[in-house]
């Protein structure tokens, strides 16, 4: 929290209305029209649309172990790049974060860069091994208070075991959030199982693979009564069965990366590894699904998936390369252009999808809340209007894996508020000396 | 040609046109000094990540006969194994000076991967690459195919009508699918048998009539029957039962082979399972254009390489 205030004056609040915002010591402390700028320094965000920050559940940080890709301070930047003011860290580090010291090293990491508010996801199985719960209490009791549990980039594949996980975390009203895929339907896959993968000969990993697995978890988490989030939803039978799921009345949410609603396999034709993702691109009707999909709220939320890896693990042959692409400075520009633009939902559903409805999943306070007096100042101004190719220096993380490079993309994210100090002004991120004086100041 | 990567990318001129120069170099084998001075000075790299033997000794004869110079390169044992990158090793051929790179790899797309990279200048010619394409197999096949149905004239022409079968693992073969899309791009009527867990999903779009029943593709009485090698491994991944019941349900045995027309050929890219694919009756069967093959390789090989690395329009045989 800084002790700096600031007058947005003129932007436009998701729901429409135009107004000038106040943000005193962390807060928004006055809304309305015509605000006196006594002592605030002055931001004019005609035309720009103010989102409460973004929220993305889905993020994989890398630090502790895999620095080369990303560190919490590099990813918090790409973060704050994109108008994040949380990301909810993946589990799959080295050490993985199956420990309540793991997760408070993540969270201290992310307090000392100060870009964004780091949550840490805890692992589930040991070591993600998927044979032993890990220490959910602990983790959930530590100062990094875990409610999201995940092996993400493995299924829980052990029908028993995925049971007493759901089961386990209802103690501390946690969820797991399973990376579906089953894993023998699976082995070697390399992009989705069609038309294409026939054509390229490489290894199918078939739609199948993820519904049965969703399938199987929504009864489950049905049975149990305990909360189950879906990651990275891929495919329109996917959405079908969530659908089903929902209608049922099961404790499920959802997630779609901005990557699966705008790519298709037909990327993969050129074997350019950045296009290499898991669960991979899959066909036209499948994007077109899951965008009908965010629109009538049958899944829940965007999340970025953002993995960020060394040029030289996308720079071979595909069937050696990583999986992952990097999202967070692309989200919003992706959801616009695939979800807004198109007439699927509004801002106000934006706001929802990336900021409200991840940081009630993931059952954290002081984010997504909707811009209001005493509301946390945690503020996203975004100017949907310039429409312009995205390259590597929209990038302000380690990795410059993304799928988007040499695209047109709309929108630009202007400011990010975070803790009532801005990480990025008029564009342009702010040095970490800077960012250390706001949270000295405070 | 820049490259030679895939079978998909030729059309039916560019085919014939290579089918042509094939029967060129074929012809001056016939000779009796068969070498010719056409790539002198031009360095052909043949780079094997997987295990070849045959491929690369028909690569290999095929750059000698055109006076290349040639290097092989054998993953095993190199620098490869010992974790260099594609693009290290490329960089590497490429300082050495390489003209031409005749590539075989595990992984799908490798051979476009390198093509693309920017890594090296020499063209990039795909002789295998894990189960996606193996375009001079299926340039061998068709001028085998070619030369059995036209003779000495053979030059222009191309397979239309010619009826195909190919038979057995097309899910892990690239050598299917080569000759699916060649075969089809000169006019041939493909079909493909084999157990459904051997053939790939998404094959609606593919010029090709999917079958299961061997019998009644034999007794359809096909120009060619093309066996595919079976890998024993797929047994143990729950593709088929085991080798009897493949061998029953889909091996060229010697009563499948007793009703199969005179004119049919009887191809196999080789190697072959004698017993389990193919029987030894029907291998050395006079039908059978196996050893025509291997021989025709060489000249496909030749024409491909003279494509690739020298100007376009000169004789290639003088």
């Amino acid at each position: 929290m800084t002790t700096r205030a600031f007058l947005i004056t003129g932007a436009r609040l998701a729901d429409g209305r135009t107004t000038d915002i106040r943000i005193e010591a962390g807060r928004v402390t006055e809304l309305g029209a015509g605000l006196d700028a006594r002592g605030a320094e002055t931001i004019d965000a005609s035309g720009l649309i103010a989102l409460p920050g973004l929220v993305d559940l889905h993020t994989h940080l890398r630090e502790p172990g895999y620095e080369q890709s990303e560190t919490v301070l590099t990813g918090t930047r790409a973060a704050a790049a994109g108008g994040f003011t949380t990301v909810f860290a993946m589990a799959n580090t080295s050490p993985v974060a199956d420990t309540a010291g793991v997760v408070e090293q993540e969270l201290a990491l992310g307090e000392a860069a100060g870009y964004a508010r780091v949550q840490p996801i805890g692992a589930v199985t040991v070591g993600l091994q998927g044979e032993r719960l890990a220490e959910l209490g602990a983790m959930a009791r530590s100062r990094a208070a875990v409610r999201v549990f995940s092996d993400d980039g493995f299924c829980v594949s052990d029908s028993r075991l995925m049971r007493r996980a759901l089961e386990y975390v209802k103690t501390v009203d946690g969820v797991i959030a399973q990376h579906a895929q089953d894993p023998a339907l699976t082995v070697g896959a390399q992009m989705n199982e069609g038309t294409v993968s026939a054509e390229l000969g490489l290894t199918g990993w078939p739609a199948v693979a993820e519904e049965s697995i969703i399938a199987r978890d929504v009864l489950l988490a049905e049975h149990v009564g305990a909360r189950l989030h879906v990651c990275h939803l891929s495919t329109a039978g996917s959405v079908e069965v969530l659908r089903w799921a929902k209608a049922r009345g099961a404790q499920v949410t959802a997630e779609v990366t901005p990557h699966h609603l705008l790519l298709t396999e037909e990327l993969v034709r050129g074997y350019d590894p950045r296009y290499k993702v898991n669960p991979p691109l899959r066909r036209q009707e499948d994007v077109d699904a899951l965008r009908l999909a965010v629109a009538d709220g049958t899944i829940d939320i965007v999340a970025t998936d953002h993995a960020p890896h060394p040029v030289e693990a996308k720079e071979c042959e595909w069937p050696a390369a990583a999986n992952g692409m990097v999202g967070l400075e692309s989200a919003l520009s992706v959801v616009q252009a695939t979800l807004v633009d198109p007439g699927h939902v509004g801002w106000s559903d934006v706001a929802r999808i990336l900021s409200e409805a991840p940081a009630r999943i993931g059952r954290i306070t002081g984010q997504g809340e909707p811009i209001a007096v005493g509301s946390t100042a945690e503020i996203t101004l975004y100017d949907p209007s310039p429409v312009r190719p995205f390259g590597t220096d929209r990038l302000r993380g380690q990795a410059v894996n993304s799928p988007f490079i040499g695209t047109e993309l709309p929108g630009r994210v202007v400011w990010t508020f975070h803790d009532g100090y801005p990480t990025l002004a008029d564009g342009e991120l702010r040095e970490p000396d800077d960012i250390a004086a706001e949270l000295v100041r405070a | 040609m820049r490259h030679l990567l895939s079978t998909r990318s030729l059309d039916r001129d560019a085919a014939v046109r290579l089918l042509d120069i094939a029967e060129d170099m074929a012809d001056t084998q016939t000779r009796e000094v068969r070498k010719l001075p056409t790539l002198r000075g031009k360095t052909v790299v043949n780079l094997f990540f997987e295990d070849s033997t045959r491929t690369r000794m028909s690569f290999e004869a095929a750059a000698k006969r055109l006076s290349a110079d040639v290097i092989n390169f054998s993953a095993k044992g190199s620098s490869v194994s010992k974790g260099e990158s594609l693009k290290d090793t490329a960089q590497t051929l490429q300082a050495i000076g390489a003209d031409a790179v005749v590539i075989r790899h595990s992984a799908s797309g490798a051979p476009q991967t390198l093509a693309d990279s920017g890594w090296i200048q020499a063209g990039v010619l795909n002789a295998g690459d894990g189960t996606h394409e193996h375009p001079t197999q299926a340039l061998l096949d068709a001028f085998t195919m070619r030369r059995r149905r036209h003779g000495a004239a053979s030059r222009g022409r191309d397979l239309d009508g010619f009826r195909v079968t190919i038979v057995g693992d097309v899910l892990h073969s690239r050598v299917a699918r080569s000759n699916v899309w060649l075969l089809s791009t000169l006019g041939a009527e493909v079909t493909l048998v084999g157990p459904p867990t051997l053939m790939p999903l998404g094959t609606a779009a593919w010029p090709a009539t999917i079958g299961y029943d061997l019998d009644a593709a034999v007794d359809a009485g096909p120009d060619a029957l093309m066996m595919l090698r079976i890998q024993a491994e797929r047994m143990n991944d729950a593709y088929f039962p085991n080798a009897r019941e493949y061998s029953r349900l889909w091996g060229l045995d010697d009563r499948r082979l007793s009703r199969l027309p005179g004119r049919s050929i009887v191809m196999h890219p080789g190697p072959m399972n004698r017993g389990l694919e193919i029987s030894a009756r029907a291998a050395d069967d006079p039908r059978s254009s196996v050893l025509e093959q291997v021989a025709n390789g060489v000249s496909v090989r030749m024409a491909a390489l003279y494509l690739l690395l020298s100007g376009a329009g000169e004789d290639p045989t003088s």
